[in-house]
């Protein structure tokens, strides 16, 4: 499991390979963290690699997404599988990020 | 209540596979659980969605609770997991040391909006989500601490 940061334009995005869980969700959000204090605004979470997430993992998400709206920023999310969809409407956290089916749609999305 | 025995599994069950893990309070140790479990269960063809999601993601917060929250990573603490699938039917246990809780009391509804916003608190409220029966024993009568928390999932 990592996550790689690049930027695309004026937008950091993040890929997560493997698992978001409770091992791991520490690192996500530092990294995340780390880019909205040197000034970034705009996030996009790019799900196409991931495996499954955890509450843990589901909560990091939230939290960063407060913490970025709160520096007037925004986090978006892309490339949800049909269970991590499944995951997101459950919690209906769906109704809470603004989530594309692919990154070029996330990233024009901004 | 206190942990009652595996009701023996039907004589026409077919093949049936049982796993015991015993890991430290480490949360670094959930994905290797979670992946000998799942091997186990994919033997079995299970529904792709139950691998991916269903018993992943219930397995780790289970294991995430009794490490955190049971035994608050101590490492003189260990947690025991007990797995046993047949064609029908996954049962996963999972055993801390911990002080006994009321899981009714600590399920929170995640998508009750006060609560959607919160980092915390979906644990027991997704277990409940993607599996059938989720409950909560002692793990032996008259044990001052320690709980079992027991998933069940029927084959789809």
């Amino acid at each position: 499991m990592s996550f790689s940061i690049k930027k695309e334009g004026d937008i950091v995005v993040v890929d997560v390979e493997g698992q978001l869980i409770v091992g791991n969700r520490q690192e996500l959000k530092q990294k995340v963290l780390d880019e909205l204090e040197r000034g970034e605004k705009k996030f996009l979470i790019d799900f196409a690699q991931t495996g499954y997430i955890d509450s843990s993992g589901l909560g990091v998400l939230v939290s960063l997404s407060k913490k970025i709206r709160e520096q007037g920023g925004e986090l978006r999310l892309a490339n949800l599988n049909d269970d991590l969809k499944t995951l997101f409407e459950l919690t209906k956290l769906d109704t809470l990020f603004q989530i594309s089916d692919t990154r070029d749609r996330a990233l024009s999305s901004f | 209540m206190v942990a009652s025995p595996l009701s023996p599994p039907p004589e026409d069950a077919g093949l049936r596979v049982s796993l015991e893990v015993e890991i430290p309070s480490d949360c670094a140790y959930i994905e290797r659980v979670v992946d000998l479990v799942r091997h186990s269960v994919s033997e079995l063809s299970y529904n792709p969605r139950q691998l991916a999601l269903n018993v992943p993601v219930a397995l780790t917060e289970a294991l995430s609770n009794a490490i955190l929250r049971g035994n608050h990573e101590d490492p003189h603490k260990r947690v025991r997991i007990r797995a046993d699938v047949d064609e029908r039917r996954l049962v996963l246990e999972i055993a801390d040391e911990g002080v006994k809780f009321d899981i009714d009391a600590k399920t929170r509804d995640a998508t009750d909006p006060e609560n959607l916003e919160r980092e915390d608190g979906r644990g027991l409220f997704l277990m409940r989500a993607l599996m059938d029966h989720v409950e909560r024993f002692d793990v032996a009568p008259g044990a001052p601490e320690g709980n079992v928390v027991r998933l069940t999932l029927t084959r789809a």
